[in-house]
């Protein structure tokens, strides 16, 4: 025999009808969650570009501090939200794991910009991560290159929808042997070792990468350097007589 | 073994040294820049850099592309002025294939170098006094006027930091109406912004306090280790490749090369003031001369716009420098006939500034070397590129 779950709804319209009187009806939930999420105190952690528009996303033109989001700490024990900014390198995968690693319960991350989500433009680079989210669980993606504040801040409303939707009872971090102590990678000698974390991600079964975005272009090997000094058969350029300084402190 | 623990213990006491790490998640590094600093009590014995947490194989995948393609990578070098980065690589290409560029396109292009120029240099600013203490005011002030120039770039271009504007023999597309305007209010009211930003900063006492006599840079070792920019003519030493190259239209503007005398973080400080001002009365210039009718991009490179695979340069080596905000941006190409480029080097002004930081720093405080480090204004991404 099943029992009916104790929950205890307040209808809307009762709710509004006592709050025209001064009498706030609500759940403990709904006070929690909306303390939670209107004080998420970020950690102050640039990596590249998207940090520039990070801070310009705290500063007064697009003012996160209406978000309750302007306090940026700069340690992670004191933080509850990790913004990703920017491109994550096989160098720096290891501490970005350590610092969530370090942050409190409950933790957020945000991926801002393309770099983050899967490595970006960047994506070819031999010392690039493709995407952050192979090592940590993320909350939400920000694209863009760099996404604009008002992303940003777009962003930081849907984790707020996210931290409204929780429970007390159904948290994670309530429950009893819960382990998020992600394994930080090290740095081997083909890249990071593991290449990812299978608690948490994947590699898709299908690759549909090639019918997606089509033929990729094939550059070939370039094995044979220009002959410089060799006579041109067409005319070589003119170098132009300004781009030569007698006294340069600097050379090429 | 009872022994030789006391002569170990000993010896710390002796030494007293403490070896500290700053970075690379630190609120002063500038991003993901770390240090390795020795210290005798609170003062630097020595300071190792630790480099590479942003490398992003810029030059590899540049030669893997073809020459307008790494035009969007190179916004991404140095982040905060992208404009002036699509300057210097249009340059080496224009010298390579021997492009000329329309009168027009020149005015606009030196109108966006010293655009971003004032961006960089209030920002930098802002941060310098960031690490010094006062934190993030200043950063709320600088931000604000910046944004009043990212709204230009984003008229002009549709992106606000990463520009991608430039183009070999030109830039993208033309003026929006009412662009020249906005620019004009702007540079009309950004003296004001920066007597107000001097009447709080320069003479104030703990800014003099900290910044004066700090990290001070011999114009000898500035010149012998290849240190351009700002940083160089704060010590003392005339050179701005503005006036020694004279490329693009700068010859036809009167703008003088402030100087500063002692080299230390003040004399650094106030230099990118002064600059800001220099670059005011360039922009006035350019906007007084503006050619109202022209073409915006050479006529020979008009094809490449949307085909830009198509453009091969001749067999040669090119290289060419502008004075970015940080110094000089030099971009080396060389090109084999293919549409990729050979080789593709960029001599990054702030990764060359940064190789003194331990000269500077040896013999302060380690709170010193957070504002000599803020003073030497890096970007990492152009340091790691």
């Amino acid at each position: 025999m099943a029992l009916a779950q104790n929950i205890s709804t307040v209808d809307d319209g009762l709710k509004s009808e006592l709050g025209k009187k001064g009498i706030v009806v609500t759940t403990l939930n709904e006070l929690y969650n909306w303390g939670r999420r209107s004080s998420i105190w970020p950690m102050q952690f640039g990596l590249a570009c998207c940090a520039i528009e990070m801070i310009a996303t705290a500063c007064a033109r697009y003012d996160i501090a209406r978000f309750g989001a302007e306090l940026f700490r700069a340690s992670p024990r004191q933080s509850d939200l990790m913004i990703v900014a920017g491109t994550v390198t096989k160098k720096m995968a290891p501490n970005v794991v350590r610092l969530y690693n370090q942050m409190a319960e409950p933790k957020y991350v945000i991926t801002m910009g393309a770099c983050a989500i899967a490595g970006g433009p960047f994506i070819d680079g031999v010392n690039v991560l493709r995407g952050i989210d192979r090592y940590i669980p993320v909350d939400v993606h920000l694209p863009g290159c760099p996404p604009r504040p008002e992303a940003l801040l777009y962003g930081l409303m849907e984790l707020q929808k996210k931290i409204d939707g929780q429970t007390i009872e159904t948290t994670e971090w309530y429950q009893k042997g819960l382990k998020r102590e992600f394994p930080i990678p090290e740095y081997g000698p083909k890249g990071l070792i593991p290449k990812f974390n299978p608690e948490i991600w994947n590699p898709r079964e299908e690759d549909h990468r090639r019918e997606r975005y089509g033929q990729p272009i094939l550059i070939g090997k370039k094995t044979k350097a220009p002959n410089l000094d060799a006579p041109p058969a067409a005319p070589r350029p003119v170098p132009a007589p300004a781009a030569t300084a007698p006294t340069s402190p600097a050379a090429s | 073994m009872e022994k030789t623990f006391a002569v170990k213990n000993l010896s710390l006491v002796d030494n007293q040294t403490l070896e500290i790490n700053i970075g690379p998640q630190h609120p002063s590094t500038h991003g993901v820049f770390r240090m390795n600093v020795v210290l005798d009590g609170e003062t630097i014995v020595s300071l190792k850099p630790v480099m590479g947490y942003l490398h992003r194989n810029h030059e590899q995948i540049a030669e893997n592309m073809s020459y307008t393609s790494s035009m969007p990578y190179t916004d991404r070098l140095d982040y905060f002025n992208s404009m002036s980065n699509n300057f210097g690589y249009a340059l080496t290409v224009e010298k390579l294939a021997n492009i000329d560029v329309p009168e027009k396109a020149e005015y606009i292009r030196v109108i966006m170098a010293e655009l971003t120029r004032l961006v960089n240099h209030v920002a930098v600013i802002g941060f310098l006094l960031n690490d010094l203490g006062a934190f993030f005011t200043p950063v709320l002030y600088a931000f604000r006027e910046r944004e009043k120039i990212l709204d230009i770039f984003e008229d002009i271009s549709g992106a606000r930091m990463m520009c991608n504007y430039f183009r070999f023999g030109g830039v993208k597309r033309d003026l929006p109406a009412g662009v020249l305007d906005t620019i004009k209010d702007v540079v009309k009211k950004f003296p004001s912004f920066l007597e107000e930003f001097e009447a709080l900063l320069t003479k104030n006492e703990i800014l003099c306090m900290r910044c004066q006599n700090v990290g001070v840079l011999k114009p000898e070792l500035a010149i012998s280790a290849g240190i351009t920019g700002p940083m160089l003519r704060a010590s003392g030493v005339n050179y701005d490749i503005r006036k020694i190259d004279n490329y693009s239209i700068y010859k036809r503007f009167d703008f003088k090369i402030p100087l500063g005398q002692k080299g230390d973080v003040f004399d650094r400080y106030y230099v990118r003031i002064l600059e800001m001002r220099e670059s005011l009365k360039i922009l006035e210039q350019a906007l007084k001369d503006f050619p109202t009718s022209g073409d915006i991009i050479s006529k020979k490179m008009t094809p490449y716009l949307k085909n830009f695979r198509n453009f091969k340069p001749p067999v040669g080596e090119a290289y060419a420098r502008v004075e970015c905000p940080k110094g000089e941006l030099g971009f080396y190409v060389v090109s084999d006939g293919t549409p990729q480029p050979w080789r593709y080097h960029v001599r990054a002004p702030s990764l060359i500034n940064l190789t003194i930081l331990e000269d500077l720093c040896i013999g302060h405080k380690v709170a010193d070397a957070i504002i000599i480090l803020g003073s030497v204004d890096i970007v990492l991404g152009e340091v790691d590129h």
